[in-house]
């Protein structure tokens, strides 16, 4: 197949969503079947049409369990992505390249976490750690949190990022959520000095500057864009996919390179674009993985919506709120409706390109969504 | 806080001789050992990413160092580390390789707790050196502030 060939060849025709709480009395598998069934009504598809699967390597739920209580049909595709939460759009991505290569027709994506009630996964010391995990754990960087404050607290000092840049990141998603009746946070208003006062988590990174804690579950369907046009919603087209692991990266200990703050978001950007037809400056809205408020202003250097250092700088006089340069996670996001790895991210994207969000950016046509930033990563554009 | 609850590096093949040389208080970074090559590399792995060879060595680094950033990690920790909470993490940058950069804490002298010194007196670019310090099986290096 020549370059390029993934354009706009497949199209995201259903979503499904359980609800979002820090407990939820049902299994990740029962989670993980309503997500589906319900996205597979969505679409108007029936259950046993389903051949293609694809979702992370962290999910606990897997293809044989989910395909056969969900009856689907013969399956003929499936896929896992690594690296958490950096691999949530990369499922779209490999699914696009199923569907398009013949290799499947309708393509399941999906995530369910129990993460709000069940163990944070960093304080599991019986697993082997990771190779990097013996030149940083044994010092007290137990926490992706740790980690992250490090790189952010360099991007201060390089760049002058301040705790109100991060501030305006976390104010963005949580109004965000205060206008979406299924987020966490739907009744919870943040203020500056309720951001400021909050406790530290790991300094310079306070309790806000980290994503939710949630149990839930969502799906994704995917075909081609010729049958999507006579699916039972509008097609939200695929535009651009793409992975990115960068040359000499380290994952969120990226401290071992020529330059640690350029990330993965750049490599992934490079390929992006390459691919599309528009550039950052035609995007109208975009759902920015934030498990941590600094992976916003990285990806907004990383994506091309602003210069290198510049990131902090962008979130100022309201850029990222609807009505502003970049209206951000207007769902709420990680930070404010839920966090599951990313997915609800997908999902607000399809749904500002139906028009259905409970934070609608008027006419919105285009939405690049992203997977996390400080992991290999991965990213899709979306357009109506 | 006892010493043995902190977790011990979980040491691999390529990583081992680093420990080796800490517990002769030693630091020694990987380095490539074809002579038309010589690259320092960090966390060690099997092959050299500049030239492929297979060949390494374990360079001796002066000690020397600055701060290239720093966390102070609050709560919810694993109880060990939340018992010295708020304490210092550091990545310090090597004097003999800027780039090579090294995960530590900072102390005010071998042994003592990563709480020991002033939040206030870390800054990014202070200038530090290595000490090392047994803690359980293995002798770990930490840095100090240089006088």
């Amino acid at each position: 197949m020549a370059a390029g060939a993934l354009k706009d060849a497949t199209a995201i025709v259903g979503i499904g969503q359980t609800p979002f709480a820090k407990q939820l009395p049902e299994s990740e598998k029962a989670l993980a079947c309503r997500a589906i069934l319900a996205a597979l009504d969505d679409a108007g598809i029936s259950p046993a049409e389903v051949d293609g699967f694809a979702s992370y390597t962290m999910e606990e739920t897997d293809e044989v369990e989910i395909a056969k209580a969900i009856g689907a049909g013969d399956v003929t595709f499936f896929s896992k992505v690594g690296y958490g939460g950096g691999g949530s759009c990369a499922t779209l991505a490999h699914l696009a390249s199923a569907v398009a290569t013949g290799q499947a027709s309708v393509g399941v994506a999906w995530r369910s976490r129990k993460r709000g009630s069940g163990r944070r996964p960093w304080t599991n010391t019986q697993v082997q750690l990771p190779t990097p995990g013996q030149w940083t754990r044994p010092y007290g960087l137990l926490r992706p949190a740790d980690e992250i404050g490090m790189l952010t607290r360099r991007h201060m000092h390089e760049y002058g990022t301040t705790r109100d840049h991060l501030f305006n990141v976390a104010l963005a998603c949580r109004n965000r959520a205060n206008q979406n009746p299924a987020a966490q946070m739907y009744e919870r208003p943040m203020t500056r000095e309720s951001y400021m006062t909050a406790r530290m988590i790991s300094d310079p990174l306070c309790l806000f500057d980290n994503c939710l804690e949630t149990d839930g579950a969502l799906a994704a369907v995917i075909v081609s864009a010729e049958r999507a046009r006579d699916c039972r919603q509008k097609p939200v087209y695929l535009h651009s996919v793409a992975q990115g692991l960068p040359a000499q990266h380290h994952g969120m200990v990226n401290y071992w390179n020529d330059d640690p703050l350029s990330g993965p978001a750049w490599t992934a950007a490079r390929q992006l674009w390459k691919q599309a037809d528009f550039g950052p400056e035609d995007i109208d809205v975009a759902q920015i993985y934030d498990a941590f408020t600094p992976l916003i202003p990285l990806s907004l250097e990383g994506y091309g919506f602003c210069g290198r250092g510049e990131g902090g700088a962008f979130t100022e006089g309201g850029a990222l709120e609807i009505g502003g340069r970049l209206p951000i996670n207007t769902s709420g996001g990680g930070l404010s409706e839920a966090y599951v790895h990313g997915f609800n991210l997908i999902t607000e994207g399809v749904k500002q390109l139906r028009g259905t969000s409970t934070a609608q950016v008027p006419d919105a046509a285009t939405c690049l969504v992203t997977a996390g930033e400080g992991v290999p990563t991965s990213a899709v554009l979306l357009r109506s | 806080m006892t010493s043995s609850d902190l977790l011990a590096p979980v040491v691999d093949d390529d990583g081992a001789p680093f420990w080796e040389y800490t517990a002769q208080h030693e630091l020694r970074v990987q380095a490539c050992a074809n002579p038309e090559c010589g690259e320092l590399r960090f966390p060690p792995r099997p092959c050299c990413p500049h030239c492929r060879s297979f060949d390494s060595e374990w360079r001796r680094m002066s000690g020397k160092g600055r701060i290239w950033s720093y966390v102070f990690p609050h709560p919810p920790l694993l109880p060990a580390y939340a018992e010295m909470a708020p304490y210092n993490a550091i990545v310090v940058e090597l004097a003999d390789a800027p780039r090579i950069r090294l995960v530590g804490n900072l102390v005010t002298e071998a042994g003592a707790p990563w709480n020991s010194v002033d939040p206030s007196r870390l800054k990014i670019g202070a200038r530090v050196q290595v000490v090392f310090a047994r803690i359980g099986e293995f002798t770990m290096p930490q840095w100090v502030l240089e006088r």
